[in-house]
């Protein structure tokens, strides 16, 4: 495999009324570009995840793209997928050993429709969707398995909170129980960018590259009856198969607290400092927060306070598809 | 430099205007199942799964790929969603591809798919207000422009349009997957059915489609098969922006250089002469001969000729879309798929009534958005 590194990574977070997606992204990718000192013309692949439904349009991505400025014609592909899955396409194209450096980007405006119904649409369309669930009721059931399971408290539940810096209050009612409004994540527009460049090119661009020395995902059946909603196999299989061993820093994409115990379980981080950036707790921007995880992960390691990380990402309801990204320095 | 890519099994579901006996959970099982058939394989063989498919409106379904996980066997596995706009299908394989070029995966399932009945394709692609004017309902009003100044530029008769809707349709024929089957078609009954959007007849779109299509792709070391293999020589995408001042829109710049990059890949100097057949996107009749010049299989402006003289016919020297094209069968996610697919089949020799014998080059094209994304392959019989 050929070397890859996060060079440089930029990000934007918040609830925004003014601005558009294009406008959203425009800032990010100009910072990500200054950051390393490259322009749209110095880059051999761009990808990108973002997702029509939150922006209710089809095509949301062709516009999205005014953002980077595609011309003269640029070789481009997208996901519809969190912007980590867009980084894994990226990896694998930079693999080839035609190319040295590529741009991913993700962009997502959860604010602009009701979220809560858009993403009932994210189910099984003949037996699921019709019936209405809403992601934090879905959550919830996931919850109340894994407390009755392992024995864990909602007390369990509000210290992750607590430590990702949310104002924890014990006494305000469930939103679906037995998650709180301290257990669920905010609504979050975002967009994140991310350099990767390969071998030397990486060490011309930064001091510190972000190397990526293992990267995995994996899914899991849809069917919430079909799976055990208490532990995370998919997350335990991709980080075992990307090599989540000895990390000290782990960004962890988990929207909702009872998420993080269980993805604490699946990937086994025996030591690790979780989330130093808040995580999703923090700031949960849809098709974005993951490529946040990775790049947040990345800037332990261009900051030179981290010597091996991991990022995490997640999509689908309760934890169904995860990606597991670990990066070192060298 | 990337490893070989072989394609090893191709299945597509019989194409119709409303697939009412299936889900959308039964159709792309019904491609994937006939892809794996096809490679002699089972479920259990596959490392990963790429899907693709144009914008989730067309079946009110977000991120369908989620739910379409245990379907496809993709459980325990990675799989990735792609979505470049009508292009899909074509960016899917070479995602699907990419990663056996890069040496990650030795098998890899990839399925593309529409199932434009579950919604109504034309509002789903209607942008909305009030970010958008709403100027045009669906592609044929978007294209049609682009079409009128084809014409103008190149002094075309205004019946090539008209004489690749029929030839198309004939093709159509000899497949026994395509959704429309007029074997009674004529040049009146084409010229004489109803102006959607001038130039462009009712006769002369794309229908709307529920179908899918599915490739195995292999590595070298796993490219056995029961039926010989097609061999991937190139591949590639571009992009550019829909619209600025003095973007090309007849001939888009992106089209061309994609055209040039895989050319180079699989070492083609003249493509006319030495592509045995051609599976490109042509939603609207006329894009045929658009289409001819952007790929450089003719000079600005003659493109048209190559319809007109009947090059672009089954038994010429050029043929075009043998296999009905997107002319006869449009689910739209799967319909660049189809065109990779179909190029495949013609090298592979298992493309039946409509095989060009001897076929051993194969392009396979998928544009979409307006113009403005590209994705293309270059397929051989023989490994590169």
């Amino acid at each position: 495999m050929r070397d890859v590194a996060v060079v440089a990574y930029s990000a934007w977070n918040g609830v925004e009324h003014e601005r558009n997606e294009v406008e959203i992204l425009m800032p990010v990718v100009r910072d990500v570009f200054d950051k390393v000192g490259l322009t749209k013309n110095d880059i051999g692949f761009t990808c990108s995840g973002t997702s029509d439904y939150l922006a209710g349009q089809p095509f949301s991505f062709v516009s999205a793209l005014d953002a980077v400025g595609a011309w003269p014609p640029i070789v481009e592909s997208h996901v519809e997928m969190d912007g980590a899955w867009a980084l894994y396409e990226a990896w694998v194209r930079l693999q080839h050993g035609d190319l040295d450096t590529a741009l991913v980007y993700a962009v997502g405006k959860s604010t602009m429709g009701d979220l809560l119904d858009v993403l009932a649409l994210q189910l099984d369309p003949y037996v699921l969707t019709p019936l209405w669930p809403d992601p934090v009721s879905l959550a919830a059931l996931q919850a109340r398995a894994y407390l009755e399971k392992t024995g864990k408290t909602e007390d369990d539940l509000a210290a992750v909170a607590e430590s990702r810096g949310r104002r924890v209050d014990r006494a305000s009612g469930y939103i679906a129980s037995p998650l709180r409004r301290h257990d669920c994540p905010p609504i979050t527009d975002g967009a994140a960018a991310v350099v990767l460049a390969v071998g030397d090119r990486a060490r011309e661009l930064c001091e510190r590259p972000a190397w990526i020395c293992g990267i995995d995902h994996r899914i899991e059946q849809h069917q919430l009856g079909a799976r055990d909603l208490t532990r995370s196999e998919s997350a335990k299989v991709a980080a075992d198969k990307a090599g989540a061993s000895g990390v000290d820093v782990a960004e962890l994409h988990a929207p909702f607290t009872h998420q993080e115990l269980i993805l604490r379980d699946a990937i086994g981080l025996n030591g690790a400092t979780i989330n130093p950036s808040g995580g999703a707790l923090k700031a949960n921007p849809l098709m974005v927060a993951g490529l946040e995880r990775i790049g947040e992960a990345a800037s332990r390691v261009l900051d030179g306070s981290a010597a091996k990380v991991l990022g995490h990402a997640t999509s689908g309801p309760c934890l169904q598809q995860n990606l597991v990204c670990v990066m070192e320095s060298r | 430099m990337a490893n070989p890519c072989a394609i090893i099994g191709i299945g597509q579901t019989k194409h119709d205007t409303k697939r009412e006996d299936c889900s959308q959970i039964d159709l792309v099982r019904e491609a994937a199942k006939r892809a794996l058939e096809d490679a002699g394989l089972t479920w259990r063989d596959i490392d990963a799964v790429v899907i693709g498919k144009a914008p989730d409106t067309f079946e009110g379904v977000m991120m369908p790929e989620l739910f379409l996980a245990d379907a496809l066997g993709a459980v325990g596995k990675p799989m990735l969603r792609v979505h470049t706009a009508g292009s899909v299908g074509g960016s899917t394989a070479l995602v699907a591809a990419s990663l056996i070029q890069a040496g990650v995966h030795d098998r890899v399932l990839t399925v593309a798919y529409e199932k434009q009945s579950e919604s109504d394709a034309m509002w789903a692609l209607a942008m909305k207000i009030p970010f958008s004017p709403p100027l045009v309902a669906g592609a044929g009003g978007y294209f049609a422009p682009h079409i009128r100044k084809y014409i103008a530029q190149s002094k075309a008769p205004d019946d090539i349009g008209i004489k690749v809707a029929v030839k198309d349709r004939l093709n159509g024929v000899k497949n026994p997957y395509a959704h429309l089957h007029l074997p009674n078609i004529t040049y009146e009954e084409v010229r004489d059915s109803l102006m959607l959007w001038d130039p462009i007849r009712y006769l002369e779109t794309c229908p709307s489609s529920d179908g899918a299509c599915a490739m195995v792709l292999a590595s070298e070391s796993a490219s056995n098969a029961p039926t010989r293999p097609a061999w991937v020589h190139g591949g590639a995408m571009r992009s550019e922006p829909t619209m600025f001042a003095g973007r090309d829109e007849v001939n888009p710049i992106a089209g061309q250089e994609c055209a040039r990059d895989v050319y180079k890949q699989a070492g083609i100097s003249d493509p006319r002469k030495e592509f045995d057949a051609a599976e490109i996107y042509v939603p609207f009749s006329w894009f045929e001969a658009m289409w001819m010049e952007n790929l450089h299989f003719a000079p600005i402006g003659d493109g048209w000729k190559m319809t007109d003289t009947g090059a672009t016919a089954i038994d010429g020297d050029m043929p075009i879309n043998p296999s009905g094209g997107v002319m006869c069968s449009n689910p739209i996610g799967a319909s660049g798929m189809l065109r990779f697919a179909e190029a495949a089949m013609q090298v592979r020799g298992q493309a039946g009534e409509h095989q060009i014998d001897g076929a051993r080059l194969a392009l396979g094209h998928a544009y979409g958005g307006g113009s403005q994304y590209y994705a293309m392959w270059v397929v051989g019989s023989e490994k590169p």
